[in-house]
């Protein structure tokens, strides 16, 4: 410990101190920015496809500029629609949702919040970032070959994605390019995770035993763990995946196949359901690897600006715990349909409803946390309660999925793309907005603008659900997704309905652009940030906004408290920051 | 502030609910006689989901309006949970979602833990980048055996079939609208030529993908005479949206009356 403190100096040449930064709050930061950057192009591609659904034959200036064979004249080709399909969910899975609320926030504010100086390993750390900005360079250059990106989804199946440029344009140079992308991220992202493991159990402040963490830490913590088990699983799918379209080998081609006129005759005895399986082992746990840091974040946010205590703060933490066990047990409910024993389906499916037991906990906790309260209605707040309400419209579709019998006829429709967007998408979304907003002065030193910040809110918290409850109607219509256009007799109708939904996601896209304007603006021209101006209780709220480049000045706090101590009877404030020394009186 | 988030909360609550209601948007007809079981396994789970999405906003909603307004200086209530409530909670969670699960398991048991009864019409359903063919045994009751080499979609040999050389092939049917007599239970056996597709059709509620390499059977039993609209549910290319066929569903005399007109075509 001492032998490192001496080694960390802050470095004072541009390059070290911005780019090859070693210091977690840097790296941090470099990772929040590389998510706003891919949420940013993700949103205008999702915004593409809405136009391009809602009104098929509409050009798009410039966009055949980007691709003269995927926009010809700027009108969107039904297969380029496929295209920025498959980017719109790579970028927002990988590159948004795996990397802000975990690699982002998480390296700034972990090793601040247990009282560390650094990560424990911050070459690690730093080599993890580039590497996944490597990985968002190899992704985004598909845009730029004459190819185009790939069409197959973010899911990616075989054989579709495993027999190359046959199966249809983007499928050669593409999703070549595609697999190595996603390689290369599970790599970044088992690195992130080591560390983050590490750096939790070792580097703890004296007297924060791990009952007395933020619930924010227990979040990136165990994500961490479910992050180094299942994005092994997803690297060792796309090297074989990389193996069966470049090496001649069949993991997942079977015999016999003819594709585009064309008999595949050096393939033989693979199995197209192996690839579901093993992407699917990662694809659950991934869900919650995008939701978990919200959830942490959203309770911690609560309990600050509802000056109480988190409701059942240890069942928060086994409800997350039990999560992630059963997140790793469930990922044949993808596969209902797909065609693996329906046995099989049956133990899925009881484990599927057994994760939404922990999920209904924390949701009763944190309701549980906010009766009582008196409620400080900053625009933190408003984002965390707007992830609860969220979170709870989306679970709740998830129970319909779950079931086997009811998926039949909802697999793969538009009240699937509902469940996961209110679900993975729009809720840990909004924990991000919570996560910025709170964070925001300590990262920066400024205050973000409050008006802006709520009228984002607002806009935004309407907008995902005019966007998104309607496609539940959609499913239950039985509206297929990825459809490039809705040509069959039974979709016709719903055109008007899909025009709803696109003229709500251009509103809300647009208001986005509120959000950039007010972080922009902030860095810049903020109020200053005092040191706690939350009035919080853990420990980044005791260091200087920024903190210094070793966090602590040197000092090795002492954690006193548990992290949510808030209106305790008698106490002088309506709060007992963990290091104060005041002794708690039971109330 | 409270009070317009508790507004905003409750209002779209209520309009999301609204149209599950009005049925302004719902399934269409059901014409399977395994169709009523699953649409009453959705709807059981509609009111319970319902009533907990209900129960949860409007508790969102009461707690900001409540506790966002005191502004008499008073701390909050101080307390760290109860385990007594968690307990209650997370048992009341877990019986009520494993029930809910449990009470499906017959539904899906009768679909897909027993097969076809012995008398079912066996069909053989094609998926192929973008298009779709049926193979209807014919009296030999036998399908032929595929050459993959023989495939030759411009010579309308879909399936690779050497009607000169296989006896059974010899009566198959291939057809591109998929015919089916009402009231008859029919086993259909879904396989692939290229990629991943998936068997979607909605009003037999009923979707299964076609999987290369596999032969996965379905079966059920059309209960209505009608055209219906078959759609495929996997992507599958740049082709996926077009991917469609029609399934007629015709009395047995029409049904039989159409195979025979297939038949002369082949």
């Amino acid at each position: 410990m001492s032998e490192t403190h001496a080694a960390h100096h802050a470095p004072t040449g541009f390059i070290r101190k911005y780019i090859f930064s070693l210091d977690h709050k840097v790296i941090g930061i470099q990772y929040y920015f590389l998510a706003l950057f891919s949420v940013f192009v993700g949103l205008t591609l999702s915004i593409l496809m809405r136009l391009h659904l809602a009104w098929p034959h509409t050009a798009v200036p410039l966009l055949d500029k980007l691709s003269p064979l995927g926009a010809p004249g700027g009108v969107i080709t039904p297969e380029y629609y496929l295209s920025l399909l498959t980017l719109h969910g790579t970028l927002m899975v990988f590159f948004v949702l795996t990397t802000a609320p975990q690699s982002g926030f998480g390296n700034f504010i972990l090793p601040i919040q247990i009282g560390a100086e650094d990560m424990a390993f911050p070459r690690l750390n730093m080599m993890s970032f580039w590497v996944t900005f490597l990985a968002l360079i190899v992704l985004i250059a598909t845009f730029f070959i004459s190819d185009g990106p790939p069409i197959a989804g973010w899911t990616n199946y075989p054989p579709l994605s495993a027999v190359g440029g046959a199966a249809g344009p983007g499928m050669a140079v593409g999703d070549t390019l595609w697999v190595f992308s996603i390689a290369i991220f599970c790599v970044a992202s088992m690195l992130g995770a080591i560390n983050f493991i590490a750096t939790t159990l070792d580097l703890r402040a004296r007297g924060l035993s791990l009952m007395k963490l933020p619930l924010t830490c227990w979040a990136w913590f165990i994500t961490a763990i479910l992050g180094l088990l299942s994005f092994a699983v997803l690297l060792a799918a796309g090297a074989l995946l990389l193996l069966d379209r470049m090496g001649g080998t069949s993991f997942f081609i079977p015999g016999g196949l003819i594709v585009s006129d064309k008999i595949l005759s050096n393939h033989t005895g693979g199995s197209p359901l192996l690839w579901q399986h093993l992407f699917w082992f990662f694809g659950h746990p991934e869900v919650y690897i995008a939701i978990l840091p919200g959830m942490g974040v959203t309770s911690h946010v609560l309990s600050t600006f509802a000056r109480k205590p988190i409701f059942g703060y240890r069942a928060m933490v086994y409800a997350m715990g039990a999560i992630a066990v059963l997140g790793f047990g469930v990922w044949g409910h993808h596969m209902f349909v797909s065609g693996m024993s329906p046995y099989s389906a049956f133990a899925f499916s009881i484990l599927t409803m057994a994760i939404g037991v922990p999920s209904a906990i924390k949701t009763f906790n944190w309701i549980g946390t906010l009766l009582g309260a008196r409620i400080r209605f900053d625009s933190p707040m408003l984002y965390a309660l707007g992830f609860v309400s969220i979170f709870v419209t989306g679970g709740l579709s998830g129970i319909f999925l779950g079931q086997p019998p009811i998926d039949i006829y909802f697999h793969d429709t538009y009240f699937v793309l509902a469940h996961f967007h209110f679900i993975m998408g729009v809720a840990a979304i909004f924990g991000m907005f919570a996560g910025t907003a709170f964070w925001f002065p300590k990262m920066f030193g400024r205050m973000m603008n409050e008006t802006l910040g709520k009228v984002h809110f607002w806009i935004t918290f309407v907008g995902v659900y005019a966007i998104f409850m309607p496609m539940h109607y959609l499913g239950l219509e039985g509206n297929p997704r990825r459809y490039s256009e809705f040509i069959d007799n039974f979709l016709v109708p719903l055109m008007p309905l899909h025009r709803f939904i696109s003229i709500a996601a251009f509103i809300t896209g647009g208001a986005q652009l509120i959000f950039l304007a007010n972080l922009i603006w902030s860095l810049f021209w903020g109020k200053k940030a005092t040191e706690n101006p939350w009035e919080a209780t853990t420990l980044e709220w005791t260091v200087p906004s920024p903190p210094p480049f070793d966090n602590f000045a040197g000092l090795h706090p002492v954690v006193y408290h548990g992290p949510y101590e808030f209106s305790v009877p008698g106490a002088e404030k309506d709060y007992i920051m963990q290091t104060d020394a005041e002794v708690l009186k039971e109330g | 502030m409270g009070l317009a988030l508790a507004l905003a909360v409750i209002v779209i609550t209520v309009l999301s609910c609204y149209f599950f209601w009005a049925h302004t948007w719902w399934f269409p007809i059901d014409i399977s006689t395994h169709g009523p079981a699953i649409d009453h396994q959705f709807m059981l789970t509609l009111v319970i989901t319902g009533i907990i999405f209900v129960a949860a906003q409007f508790a969102l909603a009461y707690a900001v309006w409540k506790y966002g307004s005191k502004k008499d200086g008073s701390k909050a209530r101080y307390s760290h949970g109860n385990n007594m409530l968690e307990a209650t909670w997370t048992l009341a969670a877990a019986v009520l979602f494993i029930g809910l699960n449990l009470m499906g398991y017959k539904t899906w048991a009768s679909i897909h833990f027993v097969g076809a009864q012995p008398g079912a019409m066996q069909i053989e359903v094609w998926g192929q980048q973008f298009a779709w063919y049926f193979r209807y045994p014919g009296p030999d009751g036998k399908f032929g055996p595929v050459h993959v080499e023989k495939v030759d979609d411009s010579m309308g040999n879909f399936l690779g079939l050497d009607r000169d050389h296989d006896a059974d092939s010899k009566d198959d049917i291939v057809t591109a609208t998929l015919g089916l007599p009402v009231n008859r239970e029919v086993n259909l056996i879904l396989r692939s030529k290229d990629v991943t597709h998936s068997f979607y059709v909605r009003e037999l509620r009923m979707k299964q993908d076609l999987v290369p390499g596999m032969e996965i059977p379905i079966h059920f039993t059309a209960t209505k005479v009608g055209r219906y609209e078959l759609a495929c549910a996997e992507l599958c290319g740049l082709g996926h949206y077009k991917m469609r066929a029609f399934v007629d569903v015709m009395t047995q005399e029409d049904f039989d009356k159409w195979l025979a007109e297939q038949a002369a075509t082949q």
